[in-house]
């Protein structure tokens, strides 16, 4: 018997979406707002995902700036603000300042839990929680693929699946004695660590999370990984260990307790005492011993993607993420389709080396809506807007885009504000597109505008200029102020504007 | 694929790497990243910034200059090489003809890498006496 309080009961439904953290409530909110029939399901009690649980020590590595230069419900104020979920209604935009307590503009692993919690339930964003998926079959018909999940609570059916499960499965390499280590998942709280030697595998930021975290508890800390640790100080990006995250670097360069290790884990063993880490240094071979109490594989997560690889889904990297199309889908099973986290194994260009920020909140929640507009466009008929844009306009415009947009500046070199201009729609408005979509298809004039950065610490817009089917790049000069509506620009954007809408560069 | 462990060993086959014992192989592999290209989608793109260096896991792709084939390049071989150590764009596109799966090294990251390493250097740099050789005698 259908339970009346739990929404969505087994069934048939156009798009089913998996999963209860920001990456599926942003695809919930986006498939109401466009009329698409869906469903929401969720393994997880409530909504909030990940940031149910972490990061261990409870404070975010994003964050929002309540005071910053732009009106708290504005398009620009999201490019300030790296934990909202994203929305038209001015209550439900930069929702994550009301839940701020002015401690940090990192706001708290609560805090983003329950600002996540009441965009849900502010929204009206339905899900049935504690639904578990378990296993997947696909049948071709006529139609194209249909799915049929099994989960806890009975069978679903749907021609479109989204999964955003997040990369949420603990992973630990195949190391002889790993048994005798415990993954990042499985720490225990700070102060059960007092007196111990702490070794940590792996050199990412979750190894630093945690040996910042317990600097004050543990008697030692040794960080090991094959390869040098960077910051993303170094990197110019948020590739590398993040800046809230650097002490231990100091600690270690001051010979304050902490060394950092490049040296690959031969095994571990238990010894009188405690446990030995057995390395090889990556330099030179050499093998080196260190003695531990305690030893912490954080070495990473895989996504839970259960039997789709069987299905056919093809997957790539440590992290095991699908390989996906510009638009999100599986780049080898139609039909499925991924949000959130997950997002980031559509990896774009990487120009110079930078991805995008689909891995956090502040790039999916715009792959999320794009995917949406696009599913309601290609299969379920609903037109996106298009608005006309004057010629007197256009340089403004595009220059507001590339100074303003955040999708621009939290997506690099990854999304574009894209305009076109053709003889029967005239100048039209194409929105925010994924880049390698604009680059790899044919269409009428237009250009696309991005912001990229160099790696070396330069930010500037790039104008892709497609005239006759052909796209040429046109990188802007980096502004020290990253200011780029003055008359410089406006002069080269206008000159590049001529050439697919003539007249451009007179307004 | 792949595991950091799994991609050591990947390349502990290659002649690229033959000279690298398994920590540095282990080093390598976590200095690069894995990525896949399904059948027809561009790796390389001609005339673009920004680009990075690749070498070949599995599959096999296409070198196109002005949309005319010039080559194919399979399991073991690079490209890409040429404009991260010039700091200019392709002056082809690489496409994959088959599904692809390779590791990539930012472009940024391409000079320390081969100073760190000298032995893939060299390697590198043989390689690329080949296929100069080659275009030679074609030309000739």
């Amino acid at each position: 018997m259908a339970d009346p309080v739990r929404p969505y009961p087994p069934g048939t439904y156009p798009v089913i979406v998996i999963g209860s953290g920001p990456g599926g409530l942003q695809i919930a909110y986006e498939l109401r707002r466009r009329g698409i029939d869906h469903a929401v399901l969720s393994a997880d009690h409530g909504p909030g995902g990940m940031f149910r649980r972490w990061p261990f020590f409870q404070r975010l590595l994003s964050w929002t700036k309540p005071y910053a230069e732009a009106e708290r419900n504005s398009r620009a104020f999201e490019r300030w603000d790296w934990n909202s979920l994203i929305a038209t209604e001015p209550e439900l935009r930069g929702m994550q300042t009301e839940f701020m307590d002015g401690s940090s503009d990192f706001p708290s692993r609560p805090e983003m839990e329950a600002s996540l919690a009441a965009f849900a339930e502010r929204a009206g964003i339905q899900v049935r929680q504690d639904c578990r998926w378990e296993s997947t079959r696909r049948d071709d018909t006529a139609q194209g693929p249909r799915f049929t999940l099994t989960t806890s609570d009975g069978i679903y059916v749907c021609t479109h699946l989204i999964l955003a499960v997040g990369i949420a499965e603990p992973f630990s390499p195949p190391t002889p004695g790993i048994e005798h280590a415990v993954h990042y998942a499985d720490t225990r709280p700070a102060e059960t660590y007092a007196g111990k030697r702490l070794f940590i595998i792996g050199k990412q930021n979750s190894g630093f999370e945690l040996a910042s975290g317990l600097l004050q508890w543990a008697s030692r800390i040794t960080l090991a990984s094959p390869s040098r640790a960077r910051t993303s100080i170094e990197t110019h990006s948020l590739v590398g260990v993040r800046a809230r995250y650097v002490q231990p670097f100091e600690d270690s360069a001051m010979g304050g307790g902490v060394d950092i290790l490049s040296a690959s884990v031969d095994g571990i063993s238990r010894v009188e005492g405690g446990l030995r880490v057995d390395l090889k240094r990556s330099d030179n071979g050499m093998p080196v011993s260190v003695d531990a109490d305690e030893v912490i594989a954080a070495t990473g997560f895989t996504c839970p993607l259960q039997d789709l690889p069987d299905l056919g889904v093809a997957t790539f990297g440590q992290a095991r993420l699908p390989a996906q199309t510009a638009f999100w889908e599986s780049a080898t099973v139609p039909g499925i389709h991924f949000g959130g986290t997950i997002t980031s194994g559509a990896s774009g260009l990487k120009k110079h080396g930078i991805p995008g920020y689909s891995g956090a909140v502040q790039g999916h929640r715009y792959n999320g809506r794009i995917l949406v507009e696009r599913l309601a466009q290609e299969h379920f008929g609903v037109a996106i807007e298009r608005p006309a844009i004057a010629l007197a306009d256009l340089a403004n415009h595009v220059l507001a885009e590339a100074t303003n947009a955040p999708e621009l500046w939290h997506q690099k070199a990854y999304l574009a504000s894209v305009v076109s201009v053709s003889a029967d729609a005239g100048i039209r408005d194409d929105g925010i597109v994924p880049l390698t979509h604009f680059l790899d298809t044919s269409g009428p004039d237009a250009i696309a505008m991005t912001i990229e950065a160099d790696g070396e610490g330069a930010i500037f817009p790039v104008a892709y200029i497609r005239r006759g089917g052909a796209v040429e790049e046109h990188a802007l000069e980096p502004h020290p102020l990253l200011a780029f509506e003055g008359t410089p620009y406006r002069r080269q954007i206008g000159a590049l504007l001529d050439l697919i809408a003539p007249g451009a560069s007179a307004s | 694929m792949a595991t950091r462990e799994e991609i050591a060993e990947a390349l502990a086959g290659m002649t690229l790497f033959a000279d690298l014992a398994m920590p540095q192989l282990l080093g390598v592999a976590g200095r690069f990243e894995e990525a896949f290209f399904a059948e027809g989608s561009r790796v390389l793109r001609q005339g673009l910034t920004g680009s990075a260096f690749y070498v070949i896991l599995d599959g096999e792709a296409a070198v196109l200059v002005d949309a005319v084939q010039r080559a194919t390049l399979g399991r073991g071989e690079f490209f890409g090489e040429v404009s991260t150590l010039l700091g200019e764009p392709p002056t082809a596109d690489v496409v994959a003809v088959r599904p692809l799966r390779c590791v990539v090294l930012p472009g940024s990251e391409v000079e320390s890498f081969l100073i760190d390493h000298p032995k893939v250097t060299y390697r590198m740099l043989q390689a690329q006496s080949r296929r100069l050789r080659n275009a030679n005698r074609a030309r000739g």
